[in-house]
């Protein structure tokens, strides 16, 4: 029973892995392939990789316009989430809490097309009525982005201050911190966790996200997904294959490092736990 | 100022007064209306059940909770208006509320620093405060590298370093293991004299309120239901409901037959009992009288003169302790009465044992009984 149970188990993990990863290796591997067509294989060849990083400036202009947005975007969206959760979870009882609850949340289930489109009429509206923003691209799309990240950030930091109680910050201020001491000294420290998830988090949904950008993206302003979105539907290209490659390349590194720091914290949680224990020197 | 002025309080000014004090969340009154006075050098406990109220008055001493109504002064001044980290007072909390990204060290150091003590100056007093507690040697620890019983003693460092005229403890001893706690209790009231800080604990461990306090007052939804020395309230208790929550109590119900000056006699179903003291009864009204097991006389011979405070029983249970046992004696009636007696002889090896179905008599001193007015 046993044996049968667990053999079941491994066929189930191995398919579902086989489903997950395998679209991934052909991936990579087509990225070697020397034929400009991309299901025919041709031999092994780095061929593609050439044309992607010496003849393709508009594609690495596209990578550091989506990291700029992505940086700009995660760090406007930490600021102004955490400010919405600590009123969220630390003001007690406001009017018209509920609602700004609710509308904190609301742009998590808004379809993006509609997020998407009402930006744009915003931003149409604006440059019609103040002249700003003078043209699309950039800021517009940064601005967007930081609508719906804020959202993430707001419930991810509302957690982990619900959770951890306000004990800390009632300690500090009965110490004498006043209360912008106290956030700095004492919340933010705490938050850290949270800040640093949150960011991730508002990082990669900036990354990720095609629909909201081609929404409100201006000529020239190609993002990384707009990009390899319009190159895609002009049919398969192998050098986006090389560049999707890389892109598996750097994820996978990060969620090394990310590992790492994890069972760095798990052993070093270990340690202090065993010396709480002994009590002694 | 004399040594102990909450014992003298016509010739002492209180350095807590609590005026009328009210605190409702919603439509629940957690505290009720309540006065109370508490004096320089008390270490003064708080007492009662959980939801009782207890925690949201000290809540409301230390500023993260504001009345409805009524007042509070410290040391004379009002503190209506002042926010916590204003206030002459610090706390200790029950989860200990340690700085887990601090060390030990600047646990400590952090309340000092927020008054902008001079560098050396905080060195010096976290030095002192840790010889206090005996824990120089993990001053560079985190607050998760220490026992429980170090984290209990950092945070009363933390909380004492200030030198604030009243420290607040929330459940001081609830997070230790009860062997420690013991230790602890007296640890704790040692410490409060060296440092003569006054104390308000809150518990809802009797045992550790008659330890360690000063004065305590027994809460019970939101309001004071008495207020006074541990032996005050342990052996004169004023209501059923002090009676039966600090120590146990057998309670009955009676008439009083007699009244005067220097004694009452009350007829309930254990006999007429007789008190040696007088009390503001009324004859013939309808009283409660309680009776704890530990000053009832459990015998297997009759009393040699036949009188009051005195009845017979029939041993129903008993149940061994170690130290005491409890023997449930059933009166004619039908009635249970709880009556303790140390076993100063190992039960096995006595030969007049009292055992189960034995009959016994049952007898009490004259100032044993206490008279409840509710």
């Amino acid at each position: 029973m046993q044996g049968t149970r667990s053999r079941f188990l491994t066929v189930m993990i191995t398919l579902g892995m086989a489903f997950f990863y395998i679209p991934m290796i052909l991936l990579v591997i087509y990225s070697f392939n020397y034929s400009r067509i991309v299901p025919v294989w041709g031999g092994w060849s780095t061929r593609w990789y050439e044309v992607l990083f010496f003849e393709s400036p508009e594609v690495w202009a596209a990578v550091r316009l989506s990291l700029q947005i992505a940086f700009v975007n995660a760090t406007c969206a930490v600021i102004i989430g955490t400010l919405a959760a600590l009123a969220m979870v630390r003001f007690g009882r406001f009017r018209g809490r509920t609602l700004f609850g609710g509308m904190l949340v609301a742009p998590l289930v808004m379809p993006e097309v509609i997020t998407g489109i009402s930006l744009l009429v915003l931003f149409i509206t604006l440059q019609q009525l103040v002249g700003w923003p003078a043209e699309r691209g950039f800021t517009t799309i940064t601005i967007a982005h930081i609508t719906f990240s804020l959202a993430y950030v707001a419930i991810t930091v509302q957690a982990r201050l619900t959770g951890m109680g306000q004990d800390l910050e009632e300690a500090a201020s009965d110490l004498g911190a006043k209360p912008f001491k106290v956030l700095t000294a004492i919340t933010i420290p705490r938050l850290t966790p949270a800040l640093v998830s949150g960011w991730l988090l508002a990082f990669t949904l900036s990354l990720d996200d095609l629909v909201i950008a081609s929404f409100v993206t201006g000529p020239g302003a190609n993002t990384l997904p707009i990009l390899i979105f319009s190159r895609i539907r002009l049919g398969l290209r192998p050098d986006i294959n090389a560049l999707a490659t890389i892109i598996i390349l750097v994820v996978a590194v990060c969620v090394a490092i990310a590992a790492l720091i994890m069972y760095r914290q798990h052993k070093r949680d270990l340690r202090d736990e065993q010396l709480a224990e002994r009590g002694g020197g | 100022m004399t040594e102990e002025p909450w014992l003298d309080q016509a010739n002492n000014t209180p350095l807590v007064q609590i005026r009328g004090v009210s605190k409702k969340f919603g439509d629940v009154t957690a505290v009720d209306n309540v006065d109370l006075d508490i004096y320089q050098g008390e270490l003064f406990c708080l007492l009662g059940g959980s939801g009782c109220g207890k925690t949201t008055l000290l809540r409301m001493l230390a500023g993260f909770e504001f009345p409805n109504s009524g007042s509070i002064s410290i040391g004379g001044q009002d503190m209506s208006t002042v926010p916590a980290y204003e206030r002459p007072t610090n706390m200790m909390f029950q989860s200990y509320a340690l700085f887990p990204h601090m060390s030990v060290e600047r646990n400590i150091a952090f309340g000092l620093q927020q008054d902008r003590m001079p560098k050396g100056e905080i060195a010096d007093r976290v030095h002192e405060i840790l010889k206090l507690v005996e824990l120089q040697d993990f001053k560079k620890r985190k607050p998760q590298q220490l026992s429980g019983g170090q984290r209990q003693r950092v945070a009363l460092a933390r909380a004492l370093v200030k030198e604030p005229r009243l420290l607040l403890l929330d459940e001081p001893l609830a997070a230790l293991d009860k062997k420690l706690r013991k230790q602890t209790q007296f640890e704790l009231a040692n410490i409060q004299e060296q440092v003569g800080v006054t104390f308000i604990v809150v518990t809802h461990d009797q045992e550790e309120a008659m330890t360690l306090s000063t004065r305590m007052a027994v809460m019970d939804a939101g309001r004071f239901q008495q207020i006074g020395t541990p032996t005050e309230i342990y052996e004169f208790p004023q209501s059923r409901f002090v009676a039966d929550f600090i120590g146990s109590a057998n309670i009955l119900q009676g008439r009083v037959t007699e009244d005067s000056a220097d004694h009452v006699r009350v007829d309930t179903e254990l006999g007429e009992i007789y008190i040696d003291h007088g009390q503001q009864v009324s004859t013939g009204s309808q009283i409660w009288v309680g009776l704890r097991p530990e000053k009832i006389t459990v015998s297997k011979s009759a009393p040699e003169t036949p009188g009051p405070n005195q009845c017979k029983g029939v041993v129903d249970d008993i149940g061994y302790l170690g130290e005491v046992s409890i023997y449930k004696i059933r009166l004619d009636s039908g009635t249970i009465i709880d009556a303790t007696a140390p076993n100063r002889i190992r039960p096995m090896s006595r030969t007049h044992a009292i055992t189960w179905e034995d009959e016994v008599y049952l007898s009490w001193e004259p100032s044993s009984p206490m008279l409840l007015n509710t």
